[in-house]
C-alpha cells in the first residue's frame, strides 16, 4: 500500500469497519414513533373517561365515552351535528379571512413609516389582551343579534395577533436579505410581496396559527351568549341548547366536536401548510 | 519611500473607465456622532478589471463598495459607472455578501439564481431557467440545483451567490469580503474557483478584502486604504509586475504589510 506517512500503514486498520446503520425492526421503530406513544396515551385516557363514567353511574353529570361517541355518530348522521359544523366554520372563515385580510393591509402602512409602525404597534399593544368576549356587548348594540356581532368579535380576535406577529416578523428580515431586494430594484409592494413575506413567514405562519385558536374559541363562546340568528346556530349554541334539555350526551359529543376540528386544523392543514413550506426551508414556524 | 506603489488615481489610460470614485467623502450616523468612513477617496476601474480595495477594519471599504452600490449617498463626491451617476441600488452592479443569508431561503439553488433574472433583467422563465443552469455548472453546483439553501456547506452558498451575480452579467461585480466566513481550505478553493470564473467570463470586479494574501491572490490593481478616515493610502496597478519586482507573492505581501500599517510620521 502507498502511503506518504512511512509510519502508519493504511492496510492495518482497514478491516471490514462495524455496520454504521443497525436497523432496528419494525417493533423497535413502532415502539419509539411519537405517533405510538400517543396513541397509548390516548387510550389511557379512553379508558379512564369510560371507568370514571362506569363507576359514576349518572349519565346526567359524566356520561360514559360510549355513549358519547354512540350520541355523535347519531347526530352527524341525522345532519344535526354537520349542519351546526357547517354554519359555525362558515363564521369562522368570513370572520378569520376578514381579518387577515385587514392585518394585512394595517401591517403594510405599517411598515411604510415610521409613524405608521409606532401606530400599529401602540394599538396592538392595547387591544391585543383585550378579550374579544369582552366586546361582545357592545357589538351587539353596534350590530344587533346575529351575524355581524360574531363577525365582528372574531375579526378583532385575529387581525391583531396577526398584524403583531407580521409586523414583528418583517422587522427581523435581515439587512442582507433586504440589500439583496433592492439590488434587483424590487420596490414598494413587490418588494413586501417577494422579499419580505416569504422571509417573515414563519413569524406569520405563527401568527395565524395564534389567530386561528383565538377565533376558535371566540366563535364558541360568543355562540354560547346568542347563538341564533335567521335560525340557524352553531357548535356554541348546539352545546347551550342541549344542555337546557338536559341532553348531556350530546353536550360531551359537542364539546369532542369541537376538539376534533381543533386537532384537525392544527395538525392536519398547519401541519400540511408547515411542510411545504418552513419545513423545506429549514425554519421553524416562531413568535 | 513607497517607490514600487505609485501614489495616484490615475486611470488606465485609453478608454473611459467602467467605474469612476471621485473625491467621495462618506459618513454615517450612530447615536452619539457623525463618523467619517472615507474621506475624499479617488479611484477608478477598467472594464474587465479586478480591482481590490485592501485595509484594516475601519478604513470604509466596505462603505465604499456600498456606495457603488448605491446603498449609501456620498456626503461629497460622485460615483459613476458607464458615465452614468450612481443613485441607488441597481440590477447593472450586482453585490456579493459575506453572509451566507444573502440567498432566499425560501428558494431552491437554482430558483435562487432565476430570481434576479426574473425579477430585474425580465427573463421568462425558460431562458433564466437555461441561464441559471449553464452558471450553476460554471460554479460546480449541478449536483445541488434542487436543494434548499440550508443543506448546503457555507463553501456552497457563496457559490450559489457568486453563480446568481454572474448570471445577472452586471457591468460590475461588488464583492464585500464574500470568502471571510470560510474555512481556510475552503476560501482557498474559493479563491482559485473565482479566478477561473473571472477570467472566462471577463466580468469586471471590485472586491473588498482584508487579507493581503487573498488581495494579492485574486487582484490586477490594489488600492492599499489607511483608517480614521478612510483614504487612500497607495496604489498596486499592476499585481503580476509588482510581484516579479519583489521576486514572490510572500514578499509582496510583506511590503504591503509595511505600507499598510507604517506611522503617518515615518
Amino acid at each position: 500500500m502507498n502511503s506518504i506517512f512511512p509510519d502508519y500503514r493504511l492496510d492495518e486498520v482497514d478491516t471490514a469497519p462495524a455496520a454504521a446503520v443497525e436497523p432496528i425492526g419494525w417493533s423497535g421503530q413502532l415502539l419509539a414513533s411519537a405517533g405510538a406513544k400517543r396513541a397509548a396515551v390516548l387510550i389511557v385516557l379512553a379508558g379512564l373517561w369510560e371507568g370514571y363514567a362506569i363507576f359514576l353511574d349518572n349519565s346526567l353529570v359524566f356520561p360514559r365515552l360510549s355513549e358519547t361517541i354512540v350520541t355523535m355518530f347519531e347526530l352527524l348522521l341525522s345532519g344535526t351535528l354537520p349542519e351546526r359544523i357547517v354554519t359555525s366554520l362558515e363564521y369562522l372563515a368570513i370572520g378569520y379571512s376578514t381579518g387577515i385580510v385587514l392585518a394585512a393591509a394595517l401591517t403594510i402602512l405599517a411598515i411604510s413609516s415610521k409613524f405608521g409602525t409606532v401606530f400599529l404597534e401602540t394599538v396592538t399593544a392595547m387591544l391585543n389582551p383585550l378579550p374579544a368576549i369582552a366586546l361582545l356587548p357592545l357589538a351587539l348594540i353596534w350590530f344587533g343579534l346575529g351575524m355581524g356581532s360574531i363577525i365582528f368579535v372574531i375579526v378583532h380576535s385575529v387581525l391583531w395577533a396577526v398584524a403583531l406577529s407580521t409586523l414583528t416578523g418583517f422587522r427581523n428580515v435581515s439587512q442582507t436579505l433586504r440589500m439583496v431586494g433592492r439590488n434587483y430594484e424590487l420596490r414598494g409592494l413587490s418588494f413586501v410581496w417577494r422579499i419580505l413575506v416569504p422571509a417573515a413567514f414563519p413569524s406569520i405562519l405563527a401568527g395565524l396559527k395564534i389567530g386561528w385558536a383565538f377565533a376558535w374559541r371566540t366563535l364558541i363562546a360568543a355562540e354560547l351568549v346568542f347563538g341564533v340568528s335567521s335560525g340557524r346556530g352553531g357548535l356554541g349554541w348546539f352545546i347551550f341548547e342541549n344542555r337546557n334539555r338536559l341532553e348531556i350526551p350530546a353536550v360531551f359529543a359537542g364539546l369532542l366536536t369541537i376538539i376534533l376540528i381543533g386537532l384537525i386544523v392544527e395538525y392536519v392543514v398547519f401541519g400540511a401548510i408547515e411542510s411545504r413550506t418552513v419545513k423545506k426551508w429549514g425554519e421553524q414556524a416562531r413568535q | 519611500m513607497t517607490d514600487h506603489v505609485s501614489v495616484s488615481q490615475a486611470a488606465g489610460a485609453g478608454s473611459a473607465p467602467l467605474l469612476r470614485v471621485n473625491d467621495v467623502t462618506l459618513k454615517y450616523k450612530t447615536a452619539e456622532a457623525t463618523i467619517s468612513a472615507t474621506e475624499k477617496v479617488s479611484f477608478s476601474v477598467n472594464s474587465g478589471e479586478r480591482c481590490i480595495l485592501l485595509g484594516p477594519s475601519g478604513c470604509g471599504k466596505s462603505s465604499l463598495l456600498k456606495a457603488v452600490g448605491g446603498y449609501m449617498k456620498p456626503e461629497s463626491g460622485t460615483i459613476e459607472v458607464n458615465g452614468r451617476r450612481v443613485e441607488g441600488p441597481g440590477a447593472d452592479r450586482i453585490m456579493v455578501f459575506q453572509e451566507f443569508d444573502q440567498l432566499l431561503p425560501w428558494k431552491t439553488v437554482i430558483q435562487n439564481v432565476m430570481f434576479p433574472l426574473i425579477v430585474a433583467r425580465r427573463y421568462s422563465a425558460r431562458d433564466a431557467e437555461a441561464m441559471a443552469r449553464e452558471y450553476i455548472d460554471k460554479v460546480k453546483l449541478s449536483r445541488a440545483v434542487n436543494s434548499y439553501p440550508h443543506m448546503l456547506s457555507g463553501g456552497m452558498k457563496q457559490r450559489v451567490a457568486i453563480a446568481r451575480g454572474l448570471a445577472m452579467k452586471p457591468d460590475i461585480l461588488l464583492m464585500d469580503e464574500p470568502f471571510a466566513s470560510l474555512d481556510a481550505l475552503s476560501r482557498r478553493t474559493m479563491q482559485d474557483e473565482l479566478l477561473e470564473l473571472c477570467n472566462s467570463t471577463k466580468v469586471t470586479v471590485l472586491f473588498v478584502t482584508h487579507s493581503i494574501a487573498e488581495a494579492i491572490r485574486l487582484g490586477h490593481r490594489i488600492l492599499l486604504l489607511s483608517a480614521h478616515p478612510g483614504r487612500v493610502r497607495s496604489e498596486i496597478d499592476d499585481v503580476d509586475r509588482a510581484i516579479a519586482r519583489y521576486g514572490s507573492p510572500l514578499a509582496l505581501e510583506k511590503e504591503v504589510h509595511k505600507v499598510l500599517f507604517m506611522k503617518d510620521s515615518q
